[in-house]
């Protein structure tokens, strides 16, 4: 682990991003516009990334952020970094599109065809953020290929971790056990701090 | 589930993977579990760093669309003054820490919806509505930090989402939080009501799939808190089977 070198975390890289929500908080549409810029490419990428569908995610993604700007009073910068709490919630709100029962069977229909190839990553025009994705691969491959699959289909893919163990055909303490432990160890490679 | 079982949810629950009934008995012991309420943080920025590692480009369009939003959407009011959601410093998250946390797991099983209603109504009902929200947030705030609050959640029957119950004896109220409950027909909402020993009292309106709501009247003797789909006005007696009920236990 000590070779990793530590990069900036997104919320880092963006310094104003918990300052900009106080502003959208009050109304600023000029703070929400330079947050946007900011959040809305990872917001889209990751609603893609769980959803695949790009015109469903676009319509996902323009819910979450108007999820930010309604709900920009929440946030509480002595909670966490402002990235992940917009993160947190475009991956519940792709979770539960997914999840909706005309969703999830447009799923099952894919996830027999294409259990595990990557669907939408190769395609997607991924240009910012090359070092930050380079590292998260580099940390993610760190894991045992259990923690990785449990962790990337229960995240990247929106299941449940019931259907991550039939997935894999792992027993589901199994399955909740890796998530953690594989958690714990992507959370010490990427240098998340308490 | 022994706690040591639920610890090792942290991951799942972090990675939004557990159902709602497993996800309602992980957050009550996150109420008593400080660590676990810490772990669960890392386990979110770790996972936003996996989330925002796929950003791609978005379409202008989707800002034009987004930013002419804006105006139709009623943002929540900001916290302000000395309201007891104020001013929670890290000093007061340790000294308060299984209560706060609990707070934030809420805040979190709400997914960070509005407090009270965001009805989108007319444009001049705002200020008055704005100052009524406040008061309510700001009781509501006061439920989740009171040093006896508890908490209980149900699965919707049938469905999908989440209800999860939040009450304090000392304050004598109770407040409700929805996480993706079914979808609201037109022309109808959610109505809450306390359970008298089988007697349902009305306990406020919740016209959305997610949210929170602080309820309308004191606790008193009442045994739960029951869920029920009203005509868009309420009702003063349930109109159907409810789709939740949960104990105060």
């Amino acid at each position: 682990m000590s070779t990793v070198a530590h990069l900036p975390d997104p919320g880092r890289r963006h310094p104003d991003l918990g300052r900009l929500l106080g502003r959208v908080a009050l109304g600023d549409q000029d703070a929400f516009s330079q947050l946007y810029d900011a959040v809305a490419g990872p917001v889209l990428g990751l609603v893609r990334r769980v959803l695949r569908d790009p015109a469903q995610s676009e319509e996902v993604a323009q819910e979450v952020l108007l999820e930010v700007w309604r709900t920009a009073a929440r946030y509480r910068p002595e909670r966490g970094e402002a990235m992940p709490w917009v993160l947190t919630i475009a991956h519940r709100r792709a979770v539960d599109r997914v999840r909706s029962a005309q969703a999830a069977a447009d799923r099952d229909r894919q996830v027999a065809a294409a259990s595990h190839a990557p669907v939408f990553d190769e395609v997607a025009e991924q240009v910012e953020g090359r070092l930050e994705r380079e590292q998260v691969r580099r940390c993610l491959k760190r894991l045992t290929e259990l923690q990785r699959e449990s962790l990337t289909l229960a995240y990247y893919r929106g299941y449940s971790y019931p259907e991550v163990a039939e997935l894999l055909g792992a027993p589901l303490g199994t399955v909740k056990t890796r998530m953690r432990d594989g958690l714990i160890r992507l959370r010490d490679c990427l240098g998340v701090g308490a | 589930m022994s706690a040591a079982d639920l610890h090792t949810l942290t991951g799942a629950y972090a990675a939004h993977a557990l159902d709602p009934a497993e996800a309602a008995e992980f957050e009550r012991h996150l109420a008593r579990c400080p660590a676990c309420a810490q772990e669960v943080a890392e386990f979110t920025a770790t996972l936003a760093r996996l989330g925002a590692a796929e950003a791609v480009v978005p379409p202008a369009a989707l800002k034009d669309r987004v930013m002419a939003a804006l105006p139709t959407v009623r943002q929540d009011p900001p916290q302000t003054g000395a309201g007891p959601a104020a001013g929670r410093s890290r000093g007061r998250w340790r000294r308060h820490g299984p209560t706060l946390a609990l707070a934030a797991c809420l805040a979190a099983a709400a997914g960070f919806g509005g407090l009270a209603v965001q009805q989108h109504r007319q444009a001049d009902e705002a200020r008055a509505r704005a100052a009524a929200l406040q008061q309510r947030q700001d009781a509501f705030a006061d439920l989740l930090t009171a040093p006896d609050a508890r908490s209980a959640a149900a699965a919707a029957a049938g469905g999908s989402g989440l209800g999860t119950v939040v009450w304090s004896e000392s304050r004598g109220r109770a407040g409700f939080l929805a996480s993706g409950l079914p979808a609201l027909a037109d022309g109808t909402t959610y109505e809450l009501w306390f359970n008298d020993s089988g007697t349902m009292r009305p306990a406020g309106l919740l016209p959305r799939s997610d949210g929170a709501l602080l309820l309308t009247g004191p606790v008193d003797a009442a045994k739960g808190v029951g869920v029920t789909v009203e005509p868009a006005a309420g009702s003063l007696h349930p109109s159907g089977a409810p789709i939740m009920l949960i104990p105060f236990a």
